[in-house]
């Protein structure tokens, strides 16, 4: 849910305070100090001994996840002697556009939150430290981590994020909705063919069963899913051209329109539509993300069950992102506040269990495999995704080139305004010009 | 207190401290317009001159405040949006024809409704008070609490606009928000229902602002209602008409949040607005060069339809 379920908005107000504070930002800009100092603070996160510090810890958790993380920034600073966090919780959107100006003033927090996909934009813009010594002080290493996100923190050679969490597309299905329409409720059909033969039996019974959203939240993370599913990829290895126009890229969009098509979802389908369909028993069948588990479950007398994707192209795949810990790059910064924001990373990380409960699958093999993350209901079903969940190559400026490129594409096709290939070769077209301007911004950094 | 402080400056002035350059007595401290002006004058200067003037150094360069490499490349930022290809051409053209299209549709609805309710309003009859607050009552929400609500209602296949429409024998599939016309339609009515409050008060006040004798003498010398209307209303409302018109067209040319929430610029970028690109591009992207060169740009139009729309008043008067 805090997941942006609720749309990258921001009011004018937000976007004046951002301009203002963007503003500042160039008033600083190239004040910066030598970062490797910063780097090395401390023991690497095993404990701390310097003066009694207060940490500033921002994050996007705006919604039933928030309290979780609140209660767990209680519990350490309750624990600890010298180390005080607080807590300031912003939209995702205005958080990336706050925090970068943020630290270049000095004001900002000094640890917090970014998705996977924003850890090199922001370790290339000088926002973010590196933080090797602390996988290398507490002994963290790729077999400790699910490999795909471990390796996902790497920017040009160093460590950027400490992974807190996966949240991968999973597969909720309305139990009532599949009973009305004959429907085994405790069978979700998981291949191709069990799919389809589901959406038919329910058109049959005049349920449209599948409701296809042409939005990025969940159209575009379906599409990526699906993508995944039939072996394409979004860009090439080294994000220098977009390869999403493969044929895998044209099956998958065109199995969603289809899906429109053949009337197992209806046309037109707007934001958090699939969402309220689901919820009062139109919609059956979701492909959305882990994070709403927390909404559905206070939705009364729904009842629902979550399974991993169905596999619709020739192997199985799934969109994933994760919640990374990153250090801020302060302007002016105490190494002690640096030192002591090592411990905190260490000590979520390890209790990232009681994380879980949020509606996120831990990064940590160690407590993903404890007798507590199992004993969930629906979590442990979303892990299973993990051996094949995907991420966008690490390249700076990656997350800005599907919104201006395949975004507007996915929507025209799946809204019957576009044909699927032509829809994806224009984009396509659009997002190997970005990339390059990406790779020359960039490169200057 | 109060007095004494009150009377100060009439005391002084006769005494006329500091002798104005050449000037009578009578309208001497001339610096006190100045000074008068100077708090508003520092404001203007911090966050609108000198952010101006800098943005036009900020749309020479390929610029992001956080890397310290900042080349310069002339006006290559403007020379893109003009050269059909380049990254930035296509969207940025395509969110000012839509910027334009929202303007063209709301800016003659928002300046004629009000002025019928405000006519309506101007009326003497019980509850008058109350309506006036009724249809200004809207105005008081913000972008995101009006697009939220007005999402959910006109939601296709599931809000409760279709449904009523339905349940009185009416196509109930329409697609408001994702097909158009009808996103514009839902986006120009979703503007006039939130800021038609505004423009009535304001041509309220005008109203009340004709002298009741001017309608007098129409009556006696036989004027009806719509000769009245046409030359005494319209003709006593003409600053605040040229107000109304120059106010409603630049918040149009901005409009931003209501294409964000409702219809998040679909079909397509079809309702994609430039402030929208404009500020995607700054902010979000940090690609700051080239949205500098396009604020310019878009600043630029406005001031033409503004100037416009001066020079065609003024004219009409003399």
């Amino acid at each position: 849910m805090g997941e942006g379920r609720v749309g990258r908005g921001f009011t004018r107000r937000e976007f004046l305070v951002t301009s203002l504070g963007a503003g500042a930002g160039f008033a600083l800009a190239g004040c910066g100090g030598s970062n490797s100092d910063l780097e090395k603070a401390g023991s690497g996160g095993r404990s701390y001994n310097g003066p009694k510090v207060k940490l500033a810890f921002w994050n996007g958790f705006t919604g039933g996840d928030g309290p979780f993380m609140e209660r767990l920034v209680e519990e350490f600073s309750s624990k600890q002697k010298n180390i005080d966090v607080s807590m300031n919780t912003v939209d995702w959107a205005v958080y990336y556009q706050k925090v970068p100006a943020a630290v270049q003033s000095g004001k900002g927090p000094d640890l917090g939150i970014m998705h996977i996909d924003q850890l090199p934009t922001n370790a290339a813009r000088g926002v973010i430290l590196a933080l090797d010594d602390v996988a290398n002080a507490l002994n963290l290493k790729e077999s400790d981590f699910a490999s795909v996100v471990w390796n996902a923190g790497v920017y040009s050679g160093k460590r950027y994020g400490i992974p807190l969490d996966i949240h991968p597309l999973g597969f909720y299905y309305n139990k009532g909705t599949m009973e009305k329409a004959g429907l085994n409720p405790d069978e979700p059909p998981q291949t191709k063919d069990d799919y389809m033969a589901a959406l038919e039996q329910m058109k049959s019974k005049g349920i449209q069963g599948h409701w296809m959203s042409p939005l990025l939240f969940t159209g575009g993370l379906t599409f990526q899913a699906l993508l995944y599913q039939f072996g394409g990829q979004l860009y090439n290895e080294d994000a220098t051209k977009a390869t999403f126009n493969s044929q895998a890229g044209v099956d998958a969009l065109t199995w969603m329109v289809d899906v429109v098509k053949e009337g197992y979802s209806p046309k037109d389908v707007a934001q958090d539509d699939e969402f309220t369909a689901f919820q009062n028993g139109q919609n059956a069948f979701m492909w959305n993300g882990i994070w709403n588990i927390l909404t559905l479950n206070e939705v009364k007398d729904l009842e629902w069950g979550a399974a991993p994707l169905p596999q619709i192209g020739t192997q199985k795949g799934a969109w994933a992102n994760s919640h990374n810990f990153v250090i801020m790059n302060k302007r002016g910064q105490d190494p002690n506040k640096v030192a002591a924001s090592k411990v905190f990373i260490n000590w979520i990380s390890e209790r990232s269990a009681e994380w879980a409960k949020a509606g996120q699958v831990p990064a940590r093999n160690s407590v993903r495999e404890s007798q507590a993350f199992k004993s969930l209901k629906w979590q442990p079903k979303f892990a299973e995704e993990l051996p094949y969940v995907q991420f966008t190559p690490p390249v700076p400026g990656i997350a800005d080139v599907y919104t201006g490129s395949l975004d507007p594409a996915i929507n025209e096709a799946v809204l019957l305004k576009k044909e699927s290939e032509t829809a994806l070769d224009e984009a396509a077209g659009k997002a190997d010009q970005l990339l390059k301007e990406n790779k020359q911004k960039y490169q200057a950094a | 207190m109060a007095t004494q402080g009150m009377e100060q400056p009439h005391v002084q002035r006769p005494r006329g401290k500091k002798p104005s350059r050449g000037r009578k007595p009578a309208d001497a401290a001339p610096l006190t317009a100045y000074l008068f002006m100077a708090p508003y004058l520092v404001l203007f200067s911090i966050f609108i001159l000198i952010p101006v003037v800098f943005g036009i150094w900020v749309s020479l360069h390929n610029w992001d405040p956080l890397i310290p490499v900042k080349p310069w490349v002339g006006l290559q930022n403007y020379l893109d949006l003009f050269t059909p290809g380049s990254t930035t051409f296509g969207p940025f053209w395509n969110s000012m024809e839509a910027t334009g299209k929202f303007t063209l549709y709301s800016v003659p609805l928002l300046v004629v409704i009000p002025l019928l309710i405000a006519l309506m309003l101007n009326q003497e009859f019980r509850g008058r008070n109350f309506f006036r607050a009724t249809y200004f009552a809207p105005y008081v929400l913000g972008v995101a609490v009006v697009g939220i609500l007005w999402r959910f209602l006109l939601s296709p296949n599931a809000g409760l606009v279709n449904y009523y429409l339905g349940a009185l024998g009416l196509p109930d599939n329409t697609p408001w928000i994702t097909d158009l016309p009808w996103a514009w339609i839902s986006l120009v009515g979703v503007t006039v229902w939130w800021t038609l409050g505004f423009n009535a008060v304001i041509y309220l006040a005008g109203l009340q602002d004709i002298d009741p004798a001017l309608y007098d003498a129409a009556k006696v010398d036989g004027a009806n209602r719509w000769q009245r209307f046409l030359n005494v209303t319209l003709p006593g409302l003409r600053p605040v008409l040229l107000f109304v018109i120059t106010v409603t067209i630049l918040a149009s040319a901005n409009m931003f949040g209501q294409s964000y929430i409702i219809t998040k610029g679909a079909p397509g970028e079809e309702t994609t607005t430039a402030i929208w690109y404009i500020a995607e591009q700054g902010l979000r992207f940090f690609k700051m060069g080239p949205a500098a060169a396009m604020s310019y740009v878009l600043a630029l139009a406005l001031a033409v339809v503004s100037l416009a729309n001066f020079a065609l008043f003024r004219y009409r008067g003399d």
